[in-house]
């Protein structure tokens, strides 16, 4: 039940996806309208999704690759939606709509059975410390795109050389601004994922950090992230230079979360393809 | 009926003979008295605005009202008629049509796509209406061409980008900053140039500007103006963190902005973003300073070449427009045809029951012994039988009206049956629903 509603998800976002690119090309407001709305409603099914696979499955929906890029796609779907309530951009909701669907395409092409839990994951920290974690991440991930905009709309300023994408990208400023907000609720989440793992890994096997990959690399896109934040704060660090962190981040954050499982073997496994 | 216009525009006469062919807002209610009173025209539109001069009108007989029209103009102004002939367009029917259409899309301005001239149209309706010179055809005509212009508003680009320097300008650095309320500008040297961006800048909400310039008595006078502050020239430098916006124009023959000014004012205002407009011929600022990060600079072929693109640009989207402004046309001339149509068969109709009835009432007079179920058959039939025979040539007529062909038609039932056509206003509804109903 729970892998047809996928399916319907997926097929809802992809068709939100064209019709915000049509949307974006006709520079026109209907067609944004319908694409949000449909986003909106590709997002409902996809809650209905999670959480009938919750019951079905008996445990929280995060424990294999297809469930994590699944539940990894709703926080962003989610914090996207969230975002464009305060900034409506919409170029910003064709490309997040694009990578919602990326990843649930990759979601639909793992082995998509609900297993039995692994005992090691039976643990009440299990949402806890993954929800914290993916919405971390998500909050980067909606950075990430707000960063590559900024870097296309500020190369058009910079060489006065302008394409159809310019009138239709926001300015600077909001892309900016979409950069910081997203660091100042991204690092937090993130800050509490790593620490809640850590709290997790002390009880479940008597250490609070071994060094595994997954830990290690958590960690230096956690620096990373700490740096730009720091460097916001203090110096001013802002606009091309803050995009650019973003981006790096975003490719940390990616390898943390699936280069990891998939080429470095560690405590964190379990999540691997093979689930 | 058909519709007409006779006017002059930018495009066919110099400014001296457009402002001397001008109506003034106070001679318009005059003009418009006197052309109503010009026999064969039915209902007249005065537009006046600096780029044109146009007298819209209804006329039974077109080509005498075109005469009507285009002497009008010659004495009202005390010209001489065949020399301003040479200045004047004339269309009829489709092309007046049109034409109105195009002007009221702003196709037809000096800057395609600028927007007053749809304000100037309705302004000179609104007069229209307040000398009651308008009637059925022109009130529809006018409501017609408002919503031509704003479907071609919103349908095309073509009022998209900015095709001032100035307003370049300003679209910048909406693209840069969010907006530029709040913001901050600073003006070197107080130049017409740079006092005409300021004024866009001022218009679109900056907070606050600040006026340097070497003769600082100027540069007082201009703040006062926009009620900002003047800084002396010297230490302009030292207010360059405090601004967003600078705006510079001094007849200085070198550089007065270097890249090491701009890299101090960043590092006080914490990196945020700079906008700089360099519209002095010499360049007042270091090209090099567009290379220094949340820095943008712009000089004058910078702006002008963004001008260019976006004319090009509202050319292009001038055809979807002319697209449009067919399509509205071809309806608007159906329903100019249907004014022909619906009095006729109005009149065919009334004809016919005014038999019918005179013939019921003389065979119901003859049968004595007729009882109430006898005559309502009477009635029922006669009534059945001019509809059955109506029925085919209304729907004819309707054809025919909205292929616009309908005139030959119209003539002969008119002329077979000796209709008399009454004013097509109050029947308009009723025809409707009978050819609806039918």
């Amino acid at each position: 039940m729970s892998i047809l509603l996928y399916k319907v998800a997926l097929f809802m976002y992809a068709l939100a996806t064209l019709i915000s690119l049509v949307a974006v090309v006709r520079n026109r407001g209907t067609e944004g309208r319908q694409a949000r709305l449909l986003l909106l409603f590709a997002f409902g099914v996809h809650t209905v999704t999670l959480v009938v696979r919750y019951f079905e499955a008996g445990y929280t929906p995060v424990t294999n690759l297809h469930e994590s890029l699944s539940f990894f796609a709703w926080a962003l779907a989610g914090v996207f939606i969230l975002l464009d309530l305060h900034i409506r951009m919409q170029v910003m909701a064709a490309a997040t709509a694009t990578l919602v669907t990326v990843f649930m395409l990759f979601g639909s092409l793992m082995p998509m059975q609900t297993q039995d839990l692994n005992p090691v994951l039976d643990s009440f920290w299990l949402p806890i410390h993954v929800g914290l974690s993916f919405l971390g991440s998500a909050v980067f991930t909606v950075a990430f795109v707000a960063a590559i905009l900024y870097l296309i709309q500020e190369r058009m300023l910079k060489s006065k050389k302008f394409s159809a994408l310019h009138y239709r990208l926001p300015s600077l400023e909001t892309l900016d601004r979409v950069n910081y907000r997203c660091l100042k609720f991204g690092f937090p989440l993130m800050t509490m994922g790593i620490i809640s793992g850590a709290a997790w890994a002390e009880s479940a096997w008597g250490t609070y950090w071994s060094w595994d990959p997954k830990e290690s690399w958590a960690l230096i896109t956690w620096f990373l992230y700490a740096a730009l934040l720091h460097g916001r704060l203090t110096v001013g660090w802002r606009g091309r230079r803050a995009a650019i962190f973003a981006i790096i981040g975003f490719f940390f954050l990616l390898f943390t979360f699936l280069g990891v499982n998939l080429l470095l073997p560690g405590l964190h496994s379990y999540s691997s393809m093979a689930g | 009926m058909d519709i007409f216009v006779v006017g002059l525009s930018h495009k066919t006469a110099p400014v001296s003979i457009r402002e001397t062919v001008a109506f003034a807002p106070e001679h318009i209610g005059d003009a418009l008295e006197q052309l109503k009173e010009i026999p064969c025209i039915a209902e007249v539109v005065v537009v006046s605005t600096c780029n044109r001069v146009e007298i819209y009108a209804a006329a039974d007989r077109a080509e005498e009202g075109i005469e009507a029209v285009t002497l009008f103009i010659a004495h009202y102004h005390g010209l001489d008629a065949e020399q301003l002939s040479s200045h004047l367009y004339v269309y009829q029917g489709d092309e007046a049509i049109r034409h109105m259409f195009r002007v009221a899309a702003s196709l037809d301005s000096m800057v395609v796509g600028e927007p007053q001239i749809l304000g100037q149209i309705k302004d000179a309706y609104g007069y229209a209406v307040e000398y009651g010179s308008v009637g059925l055809i022109m009130n529809r005509f006018l409501h017609k061409a408002f919503s031509v212009a704003k479907r071609v508003r919103t349908e095309t680009n073509i009022a998209g980008n900015a095709v001032s320097v100035s307003f370049a300008a300003v679209e910048l650095a909406r693209k840069i900053f969010d907006t530029i309320e709040g913001k901050t500008v600073m003006l070197l040297g107080a130049g017409e140039m740079c006092e005409l961006a300021a004024r866009h800048f001022v218009n679109n909400g900056v907070k606050e500007v600040l006026v340097a310039n070497r003769t600082f008595s100027r540069a007082q006078t201009l703040a006062q103006e926009f009620s900002g502050r003047a800084v002396l020239f010297e230490n302009f430098s030292d207010h360059l963190h405090q601004v967003d916006i600078v705006l510079s124009s001094t007849g200085a023959t070198s550089f007065i902005i270097h890249p090491d000014h701009v890299k101090r004012a960043l590092r006080q205002r914490k990196q945020k973003p700079m906008f700089f407009i360099d519209i002095a011929v010499p360049r007042d600022i270091d090209p090099r300073v567009n290379s220094i990060g949340n820095v943008y600079l712009y000089d004058v072929d910078d702006l002008q070449g963004i001008v260019k693109a976006n004319m090009d640009e509202r050319q292009k989207e001038s055809i979807a427009a002319e697209e449009i402004i067919d399509q509205e046309q071809l309806q608007f001339k159906g329903w100019m045809g249907s004014l022909e149509v619906v009095p006729t068969i109005v009149a065919l109709r009334q004809k016919m029951e005014r038999l019918r009835q005179r013939e019921v009432e003389k065979t119901l007079s003859q049968i004595k012994n007729l009882d109430d179920q006898g005559r309502r058959a009477v009635e029922a039939m006669s009534q059945a039988l001019i509809n059955k025979i109506l029925h085919q040539p209304t729907a004819g007529l309707k054809r025919a009206q909205k292929g616009s062909e309908a005139q030959p038609y119209v003539d002969v039932l008119q002329e077979l049956f000796e209709l008399e056509i009454e004013a097509p206003k109050g029947e308009m509804k009723q025809v409707d629903q009978d050819l609806d109903g039918h």
